[in-house]
């Protein structure tokens, strides 16, 4: 058990390409940290250089407090879950979660304990003796589990996991790891482009895109207060709402790009003129019922039924493309149909600025 | 590389599809196939029969033709004599010793480039070094300098080396070539970048790597191309014709052909027949006997 | 892609490479350089004294008739070989796909020649065609065909070509075997229900699309006709009668073993090595158009 502390660990491949541009992270034991984000992110990279996979250029990673550069991944006592579970082909379930235990020397009865328990926490007791090849993706996705247990390392490294399982599978698994890994108490790095996987799994968030680590927190403090309009789009789905504005006269609301004028309740307004970005999570609109109630008017373009919400899509009726697309998640109850207008209320403080030029929070 | 990977997919194809003739198919022209075949398996395999059923009668059915096309009765005489000194006094030098000769250069070929090729393979798939390419390229190239176009600048080399009539000189020159290294690496190539991974986070260096992971995974290849490399060694010509001048030191092929070149009135050619068959029956056997890795290997390596 | 994640030791793969570089440079590289600096020198008869010569050993092996025979020789043979082995092994391929039961017993059969010495099978057929004792030669001078391969030049050629396309035939039938499996098999059924018959099917589907696996035969069989040959026509004919066999490479042994003369036995050797780079260059393209073939 150990803490994880990243300190402005940058990677550079051929001197050119910055692949992580400056990543800071502390992560306490025994809590689970996950990387998100797009593909090319450098979320992988940097788990990677977590591992000992990949040389750090710049900065150092510590584990247990002790700075790691320098050592093979061997010898930073950590363990790692591929995305292709990685499981030796050729070798039995048993002797793939043996493999490193034996690498290290440990002794047989040892080993052989570890083994057993893992596989028994795992319900994996019936199939040690059957190769990978004979196994479903869920057990070999707990094979593979099974392999980072039975080390009791200092951290747990996953490398999106469950990307490879059907939807269903990979709920239950979702919740199988989290609950292994608060029982085990093992710090973990967790990395994902998934963003429900992402939140539900999370003490800490690290919201990462272009190299850069966008924002670090709580899953809930990202989710309501995202520090830009990368994670603001990023997290959450559908995504938020982003329109574009400029600052009104004080106390006049912010003037959509159509000309509509719009004054969201409890959120610190931008200075005229200032070019902005309105956010809107869909989840945060209510249907009212007097037009003149409304902070916004959507004209209905599309409509998705999803049973328990209905998402209605199209764009605000006073504004015209360029003030961007609109969606607000209704009630399943609520029955919309195309070319209709929905006079919406922002609920109270769950409006967004963002600076349109540097894209941060204001 | 792209010819190896298509190799791959055409053998798993000759291992399906074994049980359904194909679709619309009438009876008729499945016994006339049958018919095309049967004649086919004569033209193709006669040869050796008829060399076989030559071996079993005396030498004078034989310089009397037409030779029967069944086998005659001499078999146990003509082969107890051939082993037990009538080939030796053909050639001056006792079957045994040829077949001994024949099997070291054979196996020492099969083993030797396979251990050779993979391990280059396993240094240019897994390391990154400076001029891994130029190295790599290197190996390439000797596919196309086959002895046959080098034939005196290497014989000189083994002169001025001392390798004529050694089983070094055999066996050494011939045991690095391009082939065998482009399948191992395009093999190591679909060994996904996950499993070294593992295998380093779970503490294997790189000869750990190679002997619990590498080795055991390449166990079919190796399987596959020993068998060919076997055939190539058991039948190699021009180059044991170079290097050897010692009668003692002939593969069988070479003092097979020696027998008969000197052949005149007083050749033994019952034994001679008998000598052929035992140069021919070792390579079938294995081809026959391994034939799943045969297939593979052939198909895969395209050599 | 490679496997992004290699070992970090930076002595250890020039260790594993250095038997193989070794061999290759000691046995490979060196004679060839070899070749190539012989073939501009001119050295007399004793050895003692060589001259720079430039081009001159090339333009006069390729002046010599004797030399301009050799390559239409060689071509006749390569050209026939090539034929006889791939459209014999085409057929019994198609035959064996065409039936259902005996496959694995046709194909043991059908493979043993891979396993015998190409200069092996040419003693086989010579054994069977030798105008003394040779069982086919009796048959042939019965039905009152003159029939002598040692004194005859095209009917020794007819032997040593029906010698190597026998040896040939086992390879060409298994790649044409799973060239034909390869091909899906709803192709067929829909050119069934489109109406075409089973001769028909063949040369307007099955035909086309083996023609990848044709083409690379084609090229193997050229390969193995020019270079694994050696060993038949040193067997059965040696390069004779008078030089009616003599291909391009028995003549670089000849010129260069038994006649002694080393700068033309060298030119021959960097000309045949064009020759070989012709061919693998060849190969190597075409294998790049078949990927896109799919």
């Amino acid at each position: 058990m150990a803490t994880v502390d990243l300190k402005d660990v940058r990677k550079v491949y051929g001197g050119r390409i910055e692949a992580v541009k400056g990543v800071s992270i502390a992560i306490p034991d025994g809590s689970m940290c996950v990387l998100v984000g797009p593909s090319g992110c450098g979320k992988s990279t940097l788990l990677r250089m977590i591992a000992g996979l990949e040389e750090i250029t710049e900065g150092t990673v510590s584990i247990g407090g002790e700075v790691v550069n320098k050592k093979g991944p061997a010898e930073r006592d950590i363990a790692m879950v591929f995305q292709n579970y990685a499981l030796y082909p050729h070798m039995k379930v048993y002797d793939n979660m043996a493999y490193g235990l034996r690498n290290r020397g440990m002794a047989r009865d040892e080993i052989d304990r570890r083994v057993r328990e893992a596989a028994a926490t795992l319900g994996l007791a019936e199939f040690l003796e059957r190769k990978p090849r004979e196994l479903s993706g869920g057990q070999r996705q707990r094979v593979a589990m099974g392999r980072a247990i039975v080390r009791s390392p200092k951290a747990f490294l996953f490398d999106e996991p469950l990307s490879n399982l059907d939807a269903k599978l990979r709920g239950q698994m979702r919740i199988e790891i989290k609950n292994l890994q608060k029982s085990l108490g093992v710090t973990s790095v967790y990395v994902t482009h998934d963003q429900v996987e992402a939140m539900t799994l999370a003490d800490t968030l690290v919201v990462m895109n272009q190299g850069l680590a966008e924002q670090i927190d709580t899953p809930m403090a990202i989710y309501e207060r995202p520090a830009s309009v990368f994670v603001a789009g990023f997290i959450g789905s559908p995504a938020m709402n982003l329109l574009a504005a400029t600052g009104g006269e004080p106390g006049k609301g912010l003037k959509l790009a159509g000309g509509a004028v719009v004054k969201p309740r409890d959120t610190v307004l931008p200075e005229a003129g200032r070019e902005v970005l309105l956010g809107v999570r869909p989840e945060h609109m209510t249907l009212v019922s007097d037009r003149n109630n409304a902070d916004i008017e959507l004209k209905v373009t599309a409509v998705e039924t999803l049973g328990a919400d209905t998402l209605a899509h199209g764009h605000p009726v006073a504004g015209d493309l360029r003030s961007g697309e609109l969606i607000a998640r209704l009630p399943g109850s609520v029955h919309v149909a195309d070319d209709d207008v929905l006079p919406l209320a922002i609920q109270p403080g769950m409006a967004h600025i963002f600076d349109a030029a540097s894209g941060r929070r204001i | 590389m792209a010819e190896v990977a298509r190799g791959a997919s055409m053998a798993a194809a000759l291992g399906r599809r074994e049980e359904g003739g194909m679709l619309g198919v009438s009876r008729a022209s499945r016994y006339t196939a049958h018919a095309i075949l049967i004649v086919g398996i004569l033209i193709v395999a006669f040869p050796i029969y008829y060399t076989f059923v030559a071996s079993t009668h005396s030498l004078q059915t034989i310089l009397r033709p037409p030779l029967p096309l069944v086998p005659g009765g001499r078999f146990w005489e003509n082969y107890t004599t051939a082993l037990f000194g009538g080939i030796g006094r053909i050639g001056g030098v006792d079957v045994g010793t040829l077949l001994f000769n024949t099997t070291v250069v054979a196996l020492a070929i099969a083993v030797g480039k396979i251990v050779i090729s993979i391990l280059s393979a396993f240094a240019i798939v897994f390391f990154r070094f400076p001029f891994r390419m130029f190295f790599f390229w290197m190996i390439f190239v000797t596919l196309m300098l086959p002895v046959e176009v080098r034939i005196l600048p290497t014989y000189k080399v083994m002169v001025d080396l001392g390798l004529i009539d050694t089983y070094t000189g055999l066996t050494l020159p011939l045991m690095a070539s391009a082939t065998a290294t482009l399948l191992f690496r395009q093999f190591f190539l679909t060994i996904p970048g996950e499993l070294v991974e593992a295998a380093r986070v779970d503490g294997a260096g790189p000869w750990r790597f190679f002997k619990d992971i590498l080795l055991p995974l390449s166990k079919t290849n190796i399987a596959a191309l020993f068998v060919i490399l076997f055939i190539y060694g058991w039948t190699q010509y021009l180059w044991p014709l170079l290097v050897t001048n010692r009668n003692d030191m002939n593969t069988i092929v070479i003092a097979l052909r020696k027998m008969i070149s000197f052949a005149d009135a007083d050749t033994q050619w019952h034994l001679v027949m008998v000598t052929c068959v035992l140069a021919i029956l070792p390579p079938i056997l294995v081809v026959v006997l391994m034939q799943r890795w045969f297939v593979k290997g052939l198909v895969e390596t395209e050599k | 892609m490679s496997p992004r994640v290699v070992f970090p030791n930076k002595l250890l793969p020039y260790l594993l490479l250095a038997p193989q570089v070794a061999i290759t440079l000691v046995f490979f590289y060196w004679p060839a350089s070899q070749a190539l600096y012989q073939s501009v020198l001119r050295e007399d008869p004793f050895g003692l004294n060589s001259a720079f010569v430039g081009l001159a050993n090339f333009r006069r092996v390729l002046s010599q008739p004797s030399y301009i025979d050799s390559v239409q020789t060689t071509a006749i043979f390569s050209v026939a070989t090539a034929l006889l082995a791939m459209v014999v092994a085409l057929l019994l391929a198609v035959m064996v796909d065409k039936i259902i039961k005996g496959r694995g017993f046709y194909r043991t059969l059908m493979i043993w020649p891979y396993a015998v010495a190409p200069a092996i099978a040419g003693m086989l057929w010579l054994f069977m065609f030798n105008p003394t004792m040779g069982t086919f030669a009796y048959m042939l001078r019965s039905a009152g065909y003159s029939w002598d391969p040692l004194l005859n030049g095209p009917q020794a050629m007819t032997l040593v070509i029906a010698a190597a396309a026998w040896k040939q035939i086992s390879y060409n039938f298994l790649f044409f075997v799973a060239g034909l499996q390869a091909i899906p098999k709803t192709l067929i059924e829909a050119a069934a229900i489109d109406g075409a018959g089973e001769t028909k099917r063949f040369w307007t589907i099955i035909f086309p699309l083996l023609a990848p696996t044709t083409f690379f035969l084609l090229v193997i069989n050229t390969t193995y006709a020019f270079f694994d040959t050696f060993g038949i026509i040193h067997a059965v004919t040696g390069g004779g009668p008078g030089k009616a066999t003599e291909t391009l490479v028995y003549k670089v042994y000849n010129d260069g073993f038994v006649n002694l003369n080393f700068g033309d036995s060298a030119a021959q050797s960097v000309i045949l090595m064009v020759i070989v780079i012709a061919l693998t260059a060849f190969q190597f393209r075409y294998v790049e158009r078949k990927v896109h073939y799919g």
